[in-house]
């Protein structure tokens, strides 16, 4: 999660003081991972010193001065590049388990145990999910669903691979 | 928690291919396991022979601590009729009743006045979002719809056990899911266990726990009972 990017896209939206911010970045995207207003601040000073959002006013009070803050049309550009461009796939998981099934092969180790292993924690954690997405709101389940068809694509892998083992075997042993 | 059925050393083949080669699973009162597995892995077999529709070549089956196996095929279909309930792939509704007369059907066939019936089978129309469509034949629902009223259909008897194959097969994710979600609700509003054969793991993680089944044996992952 790019925290400057999103905060960016915020203030696309309207603009807003840090604290309606983090408000709004931890009700949609922190699941249960809040952003701490120092970093929140920080950033926004950050995309300020980049030209990226103004100040537009100081609001006095009896604590520390409410900034807005304003997207400019430099930060909108960004977030617009940002949004159009693709995310890089990433599949991070596979190489962790395609080394594992490749030495637990040359090591004649029971690697069709590890892929059963891999698959119940798979399917735990599915479940974990799947219980978030019934009972939450339509983006918890939005949410849900991105973890659950990644990890569904891993089991794809993880059934593949099982099923070919024994090729796989006679190859990294030759 | 007390084993509500069991499979123990089942064997079956179908002529001289062996389907299922010494498959044991138990389930729990009320829980909902899906039983996994690549295609011809003996899913399918094992769901049969737990439900009492096929007898296995050796093994055991119990039901409620008797054996199942060994009834009289009147005896498993009383059995059947009267406290299991089936969902299947393509719904397999009988095309020439409504929605709600199929619904009523297990209720029908056990006795149930018709005005009886047809009441308690109207009641799911609403529990399941079918609300209007109780007339319609099934030449007239959508796939979802259809599969909707078959799951309202293998619930309304309020069987203790719901064998469901695949339920969620001929249906597109988003509509599985809701199918799915249903289902779950149903059965743990009225204390249902389940068995669900599927070979789609977003389908199994609505159930409790799964087993795998591969090359007609099952691989529990939590414990080796076969």
């Amino acid at each position: 999660m790019s925290v400057p990017l999103t905060l960016l896209g915020l203030l696309e939206r309207e603009p807003s003081h840090g604290y309606d911010l983090k408000r709004d970045y931890d009700t949609f995207f922190g699941r249960g991972k809040p952003l701490p207003f120092g970093q929140v601040y920080s950033t926004l000073s950050r995309l300020a010193r980049d030209g990226k959002v103004v100040i537009s006013d100081v609001a006095p009070g009896s604590g520390p001065d409410r900034k807005r803050y304003i997207i400019t049309d430099v930060g909108a550009t960004e977030v617009e590049q940002w949004l159009t461009q693709p995310v890089e796939p990433e599949p991070h998981l596979q190489t962790v388990l395609f080394a594992k099934v490749v030495l637990a092969l040359m090591l004649d180790r029971p690697a069709a145990d590890y892929l059963d292993t891999q698959r119940s924690a798979h399917l735990h954690r599915m479940r974990e999910l799947t219980e978030i997405k019934r009972a939450g709101s339509l983006v918890d389940a939005l949410l849900a669903d991105h973890g659950l068809y990644h990890l569904e694509a891993d089991l794809r892998w993880i059934e593949m691979t099982g099923a070919r083992l024994d090729a796989l075997r006679k190859e990294v042993r030759q | 928690m007390s084993v509500v059925i069991e499979a123990r050393d089942v064997t079956f083949a179908f002529g001289q291919t062996p389907a299922l080669r010494g498959a044991s699973v138990a389930v729990e009162a009320g829980e909902i396991l899906a039983i996994m597995g690549p295609s011809g892995s003996g899913k399918s077999t094992l769901l049969h022979c737990l439900a009492g529709i096929l007898v296995p070549d050796s093994g055991e089956i119990s039901f409620a601590g008797a054996r199942l196996d060994t009834l009289a095929e009147t005896q498993r279909s009383s059995l059947r009729r009267d406290r299991f309930g089936f969902v299947f792939q393509f719904g397999q509704l009988v095309p020439e009743l409504t929605a709600v007369e199929n619904v009523a059907l297990p209720l029908l066939l056990s006795g149930v006045r018709r005005t009886s019936a047809l009441e308690r089978a109207k009641a799911w129309f609403a529990r399941l979002g079918l609300d209007g469509l109780e007339e319609r034949r099934s030449g007239e629902l959508s796939g979802g719809q259809a599969q909707r009223v078959a799951l309202a259909r293998g619930l309304v008897a309020e069987p203790q056990l719901l064998f469901a194959d695949e339920p969620t097969g001929a249906l597109d994710s988003l509509t599985g899911e809701q199918v799915m979600d249903l289902l779950v609700s149903a059965a743990r509003e009225q204390g249902t266990t389940v068995i669900l054969v599927t070979h789609e793991a977003r389908i199994a993680a609505y159930a409790d726990r799964e087993v795998m089944v591969r090359d007609g044996r099952v691989n529990a992952p939590d414990r080796i009972v076969s």
